[in-house]
This record gives C-alpha cells, sequence and structure tokens, in this order.
C-alpha cells in the first residue's frame, strides 16, 4: 500500500481528516474497582497501540466529560494522567460527548498546524442517580426544579410521536429488537439479544408508552479516537475514514416549545455534512432511546438500503458523554474494514434530541 | 400591570448524591492506613514514586503497577500557617498545614504539622507521622493523627526544590 493514497471529496473544511484508530471500554452496568483513569488506561493504550503509534505522535488531545457524572469537579483534569502530558501539549475539553471533542480537534486539524489528535471521553452513569443528574442539565427555572428524569421527557416525545400517527408502540419494538439483534455481534455489547417485536410488546410500560426495551442500559465506559490529517492518515491506517463533512446544530433550551417529533437540527447539519450527496451505506445513529432513531432517520433522509446502527447503537450500551464518540468509531470500523464505502455518524446530547452532530465518512 | 412585584430571585435547591469509587491503586494506599503504613505506587518507566498513586504515572501516561512501602519520616517541603476561623474547624488555631514529601517519594500531600511553636516552623523540616493508636486505623488518612519534627537537620533545598 502506497503512503500516499487518494483523498475525497470535503463538503466540510479544505484539509482531509480521517479516523484511524478506535477504542472503546468493556460497557459495563457498573465498574466497582476502576476509576476514571483506569479505566482510560487501557482504551488509551489500545489506541495508540492498534496503529503503533505513542502520545508523541499526537500534537492536540481534546477530551469530553461531564463532572455531574462523577460529582468532582475538574475530573477531565485528572483524566489527563491516563495520557501522561509531559513534555506540555496543546490539550482541551469540553463539557460534552467525545464526539464534540473530535469535532474541535477536527478545527484545529483544518488549520493546518497539526497532523494528529488524540480524542477521548469518559462517563460513568454508575456513581449517582443518573435520572435526577440528567435533569441539572434542564432550564433551571421552569423545568429542573420539576426534577423530570430522561425516560419521562423521552416518553412525551414517543406519544406525540403516536399521537401525530407517525409511529406506533409496535415501530418502536422493532428498532429496539433489531438493535439488540445487531448486538449480539457486537462484543462490547452491555444488552443483546435475540427477541421478536411481538415478545417485546409484552413488557410493562417504564413510562407509557416506552417499554423497557425502548430504553438504553445504564453504562460505564469511555472511549478514544485518533485522527490524522492527509499523508499521516494514510501512514497509520491502510483505508482512513475520511471525515468529507461534520457539522452540529442545537435547538432551543426549552423542550415545550419544540416539536419533538422531529429534528430539524438534525436535518440542517444532516445537510451542511453533505449526507445526501451521494448513497449511504451505514448510519450509526446515537439514540438512546428507540423512537428517536426513527425521528433521526427521517432528519437526515436515510432510504431503506442503510444499515442503522449495525453496532446495536445506544440501545446496546450507553456510556453518557461516550456513546455518540463510539457511534463515530463504530462507523469508522466500517470504512476500515471496507465492509463500507460512506457511512454517517450522528450523536446527540440534551434532552429530547436537542443538540445534533452528524458526521459523513468516506473510503477511498 | 398586575400589583405583584416581578420575581427576581427564587430558590431552587439542588442536591445530587454519589458513590465514589477510589480506584485499584487509591484503594490500596487507603488499606495501607488500615495496617498503618504508606503505601506508593511506582511508574515502571520514569521510576518516581507517587503516594497515592491514582493509578497512572501523570507524566508517563502508563500504570504505576509496582506497590512500594514508603517510611514514617520525611520531609516538609512548604506550609502555610491557619489563622482564620471557619466553619466546622476542629484544630485549635494557628495551625500548621504543610506539604509532606515521604522519603523516597516523588509526590508530596497535605499533613497537619504539630509539636512545635507555628513561629518556628520552617521549609525543609524534618517530619515524621505520629499515627492513631492502632484500634483508630481505618482506611482514611486520618489514620495519621499528624507529623512531627523527628529531630534531625533540616533537609538541603536542592533536594526537595522539586516538590514545592
Amino acid at each position: 500500500m502506497s503512503p500516499k493514497g487518494a483523498f475525497p471529496d470535503l463538503t466540510s473544511g479544505r484539509r482531509p481528516v480521517g479516523v484511524v484508530s478506535f477504542a472503546q471500554y468493556d460497557n459495563v452496568r457498573r465498574e466497582d474497582d476502576r476509576n476514571e483513569v483506569e479505566m482510560l488506561l487501557p482504551v488509551v493504550g489500545e489506541v495508540f497501540g492498534n496503529i503503533g503509534i505513542t502520545k508523541d505522535d499526537v500534537g492536540f488531545i481534546c477530551s469530553g466529560s461531564t463532572d455531574y457524572l462523577i460529582g468532582g469537579p475538574f475530573s477531565f483534569v485528572a483524566a489527563l494522567d491516563a495520557v501522561g502530558v509531559w513534555p506540555p501539549r496543546a490539550e482541551s475539553h469540553v463539557e460534552m460527548d467525545g464526539a464534540w471533542a473530535l469535532y474541535e480537534a477536527w478545527v484545529l486539524l483544518q488549520e493546518g498546524e497539526i497532523d494528529a489528535a488524540l480524542v477521548y471521553s469518559f462517563g460513568r452513569s454508575s456513581m449517582g442517580d443518573l435520572s435526577q443528574v440528567m435533569a441539572v442539565q434542564l432550564d433551571p427555572y421552569y423545568l429542573a426544579p420539576l426534577w423530570p428524569d430522561p425516560t419521562a421527557l423521552a416518553a412525551l416525545q414517543a406519544q406525540a410521536m403516536i399521537d401525530k400517527g407517525l409511529a406506533s408502540e409496535a415501530d418502536f419494538a422493532a428498532v429496539a429488537s433489531r438493535s439488540r439483534r445487531s448486538a449480539l455481534g457486537n462484543p462490547k455489547a452491555q444488552v443483546a439479544y435475540d427477541r421478536s417485536a411481538e415478545s417485546l410488546l409484552e413488557e410493562d410500560y417504564e413510562v407509557a408508552p416506552l417499554r423497557r426495551h425502548a430504553l438504553p442500559p445504564l453504562t460505564d465506559g469511555c472511549a478514544a479516537v485518533v485522527l490524522a490529517a492527509g499523508d499521516k492518515a494514510y501512514e497509520w491506517c491502510e483505508r482512513p475514514a475520511f471525515i468529507t463533512g461534520i457539522d452540529h446544530r442545537i435547538e432551543t433550551h426549552s423542550v415545550g416549545a419544540r416539536d419533538l417529533t422531529e429534528s430539524p437540527s438534525t436535518r440542517v447539519a444532516g445537510e451542511k455534512a453533505g449526507v445526501a450527496k451521494k448513497g449511504v451505506d451505514v448510519a450509526e445513529l446515537h439514540a438512546p432511546f428507540a423512537h428517536q432513531e426513527l425521528i433521526l432517520s427521517a432528519a437526515l433522509g436515510l432510504g431503506d438500503g442503510v444499515s442503522v446502527n449495525p453496532s446495536g447503537g445506544a440501545l446496546a450500551a450507553n456510556p453518557m458523554m461516550s456513546a455518540g464518540l463510539i457511534r463515530i468509531g463504530e462507523a469508522a470500523q466500517r470504512i476500515w474494514s471496507g465492509q463500507a464505502d460512506r457511512a454517517v455518524a450522528h450523536a446527540t446530547s440534551g434532552p429530547c434530541l436537542q443538540q445534533n452532530l452528524v458526521a459523513v465518512l468516506e473510503g477511498v | 400591570m398586575s400589583e405583584r412585584e416581578p420575581v427576581t430571585m427564587m430558590d431552587a435547591a439542588t442536591r445530587l448524591e454519589y458513590v465514589f469509587t477510589a480506584g485499584v491503586a487509591m484503594s490500596k494506599n487507603l488499606h495501607g492506613y488500615e495496617q498503618g503504613k504508606f503505601i506508593g505506587q511506582r511508574c515502571p518507566k520514569c521510576k518516581k514514586v507517587y503516594v497515592p498513586s491514582r493509578g497512572s504515572c501523570p507524566t508517563d501516561g502508563v500504570a504505576t503497577a509496582e506497590i512500594v512501602e514508603l517510611p514514617n519520616t520525611g520531609t516538609m517541603t512548604t506550609y502555610c500557617i491557619v489563622n482564620v476561623p471557619f466553619a466546622g474547624q476542629s484544630i485549635e488555631i494557628p495551625y500548621i498545614c504543610g506539604q509532606i514529601l515521604l522519603d523516597g517519594a516523588n509526590l508530596s500531600f497535605m499533613g497537619l504539622i504539630q509539636e512545635i511553636p507555628t513561629d518556628e516552623i520552617r521549609m525543609g523540616m524534618r517530619v515524621e507521622a505520629v499515627w492513631e493508636p492502632p484500634e483508630k486505623w481505618g482506611p482514611t488518612l486520618a489514620s495519621v493523627k499528624y507529623f512531627r519534627p523527628n529531630g534531625e537537620p533540616d533537609a538541603d533545598y536542592e533536594t526537595y526544590k522539586e516538590y514545592l
């Protein structure tokens, strides 16, 4: 393989930046022994080891996490111990899913001063009461004092879809059934099973109209990605997953002011990222609740021929702050292996799909 | 216009509870206090000893797997004298809060200094740990009652200048 390969046409940016390595933790319900640094250590080691590089080969490090999950301040600073930042190097952090950390790294790589970046994220749902922790992100005057948990808000969204005639409970069950069946082939999946949609509909409601199968698992985990630009991408990866388009958009903070049955922010991000320019083979969508996959697929205009969430998606494992970055990693893996030539990866943040990032990955 | 005054302030009390996971390395350190021992870990690459270790060498980013037991003696690299009363204060002011660099360690931690008048305190002072009686040992640095001067001559500045 020549170290210098061809580069795809870019919708976003001018410099081809490829996802060249990916690693994730064994997603678990509760990591009892290791702290965040000890969880990240093997993942960072693997993401470098996969392509035979060290921390000295990346010019920038960007992480995504939130102190609200851990209950301690500046956990992102402590987490840097897992990389070892000596001699000092450029480093940044976003209080968001790692997919947005990847976006920041991509922007820096566009400037051309560095050729490679490490992106990682971590989050543990087990340390606090996730339903309460998630309520703290809501508008502090009208919504947060009511402590609505994410499942209740998602149920409002699902019910709005039913009321509008856009989907039924059976459609939600079909998404969950397919995702968990796909997850059987994902060694990092936390929840995987082979059950028909009909049998899933026999489950009790968690919050009507959502039954257990429509909910994501609670997950402790972390993930890491290496990005490389230009020739460096081919130096480290036979078939880099080039980010040909990437964009993120946000909707209003107020859940009550949105039409929850659609995702205009995903639609615009998808348009800006050039999703519809060519056919899509695979889409990894960050849809923590089953019905949200339907909203996202519609917003991105994904046709029947697209393989959606072959990893099982966030229904298979939902490590907070990493489930979006993992979608990018999962999509990239399918480019590397040749299973896909063009993949869409999506990440979400905020209640009921408030903010959305869409990336298009292409192999040459 | 309503006769009501506009709302300019509201209370929205927030309380979140967490179960903290100390981690594998930190747990070894904490269990050490149950046995009256300072337990640190050594970086396989730069050979620095961290007490406590968080499981990784912050310089090299590799696991600090080797367990190192450290002695009771060390150097107080720097200090401050606490003169200000605050809520929940359990020690009579003024008292001395010092950074303790145990002999053989490459990371200092904060400790209470007693058995010395505050006007005699100085950087580089050699100190030793005074442990609580064994029945009060637990997985906490509070198993160490305090540190006190051990009578040795002060350490040379060059030996601890990296640890201020």
